[in-house]
């Protein structure tokens, strides 16, 4: 079977229609976007493009919101200070939803970094921040401090 | 003062490539040094902000507040990296045509640069944050080492940047009828490495589910962590330990800007003046 693609100039409005040809029936195929045309269209569809995607993240965002709000979650604290996580190891529950408080009572800021949890969070000195883990398979997970990595260790435990 | 330098280092890492990789993907361009300087300053005056609103964008969202920023930084620098890569697509064709240098300048200069201006401001304004938080954290509770201290902080800020020069360097050795195609690539693979990063701070923030807790495990190969892994991890989005949430974030920018570039980007190449047949 042979397939011909014909343009043709439409002078009308500077477009370029393309024909495709089958067996000598002409079909319309599609129509080009006219020259003229082209920077503004591409503008706007991008940019309507990318309002789309601002949307859709703006949506993520706000609209899965109320997911992440959580009544009855179990709640764990750790202090954190000038390189020292107290206690350095908590257990948890394993196959659960909980929440780690880490409170800052040193001088320094420090970072919560775990590639095991894939959390990392900056905690200001005299603050404490919120991180949400879970649920965890059983097994030992270990952080660090990203701002005093020689001594801030520790670790959760998953049973 | 070498561990300062070591953790700086590594905070300015990510965005000293990214300005590395705007400089070569801006090259030959009218005045960029001082759209790239403009860029690099706004992000660090917004850095200063950032760090000293710190508290209240952490306490923000019901705690969740810094994930959500990062993600926000993100995902704009993703659409901003994938509407110029688009961009650059569709009127690069033109560009050369276009031997006029005003026009030139006007055609390929003001509106990607805007985009990648906006880029490198991002970046250094979410890496340099956490780099004055540290910073002032060193100087408020170690006094008698601050000095030291910031020695360390600048020979880092050094060596980072240092990083993102070799980086330009080497892609300017990349012969220049493929640079155009190179830098395409590598912000194509920045955008998805971001985008990916994006739904990580998302799935942190349990806004996002994770789909699968890691998809693979790659530490004990290439540690996300060391050097290298730093390195891949900006530069194509290497994570060890993915989220199957992430994996679909890279997988969906990487096509989603291939594609858009493929739709709206070729249009204009081989167009006949008049009619012309082609057999298929």
């Amino acid at each position: 079977m042979r397939m011909i693609c014909i343009y043709i100039l439409d002078m009308d409005n500077g477009a370029y229609r393309k024909f495709w040809e089958l067996e000598n029936t002409v079909h319309h195929c599609r129509t080009a976007q006219p020259e003229t045309l082209l920077n503004k269209s591409a503008f706007a569809r991008t940019a309507i493009l990318g309002l789309s995607l601002l949307g859709v993240s703006a949506w993520l965002i706000f609209g899965l919101m109320p997911v992440s709000v959580a009544a009855d979650i179990l709640v764990y604290s750790m202090t954190t200070k000038d390189g020292h996580f107290t206690p350095d190891t908590i257990e948890v529950p394993a196959g659960q939803k909980f929440k780690l408080v880490m409170k800052n009572d040193g001088a320094s800021t420090e970072e919560f970094e775990s590639s095991d949890l894939h959390r990392e969070k900056v905690v200001m000195p005299g603050k404490s921040v919120e991180i949400l883990l879970g649920p965890l398979k059983a097994g030992t997970y270990g952080f660090y401090g990203e701002f005093h990595p020689d001594t801030a260790k520790g670790k959760l435990v998953a049973k | 003062m070498l561990s300062t330098a070591i953790i700086v280092f590594r905070e300015v890492l990510e965005a000293a490539l990214i300005v590395g990789i705007v400089l070569a993907a801006s090259e030959g361009l009218a005045r960029r040094g001082w759209w790239i300087g403009s860029g690099i300053a706004a992000g660090l005056g917004g850095a200063l902000v950032v760090a000293l609103f710190a508290g209240a964008i952490a306490a923000a969202v019901s705690g969740m507040g810094q994930e959500l920023f990062n993600a926000s930084i993100l995902i704009i620098a993703v659409i901003m990296l994938g509407w110029h890569n688009v961009w650059m697509g569709r009127h690069g064709r033109e560009l050369a045509k276009e031997m006029n240098a005003v026009g030139r300048d006007v055609v390929a200069g003001n509106r990607p640069m805007y985009m990648l201006v906006a880029v490198v401001g991002l970046a250094v304004l979410r890496e340099g944050s956490e780099v004055v938080l540290f910073l002032y954290g060193i100087a408020a509770a170690q006094q008698e080492q601050a000095g030291l201290m910031f020695t360390g902080g600048m020979l880092g800020l050094v060596l980072g940047a240092g990083m993102g020069l070799l980086l330009y360097l080497g892609m300017l050795r990349i012969p220049s009828k493929y640079l155009f195609s190179a830098t395409s690539w590598l912000i194509t693979l920045l955008a998805a490495g971001m985008a990916s990063q994006a739904a990580g701070f998302l799935a942190q923030a349990d806004m996002l589910p994770t789909l699968a807790p890691a998809l693979w495990d790659t530490s004990a190969l290439l540690p996300q962590k060391s050097l290298l892994g730093k390195l891949l991890q900006t530069l194509v989005g290497y994570t060890d330990r993915p989220m199957g949430i992430q994996v679909l974030f890279y997988v969906v920018t990487l096509g989603g800007i291939a594609v858009l570039m493929r739709a709206y980007g070729g249009v204009t190449a081989s167009k006949p003046a008049t009619a012309v047949a082609a057999e298929i």
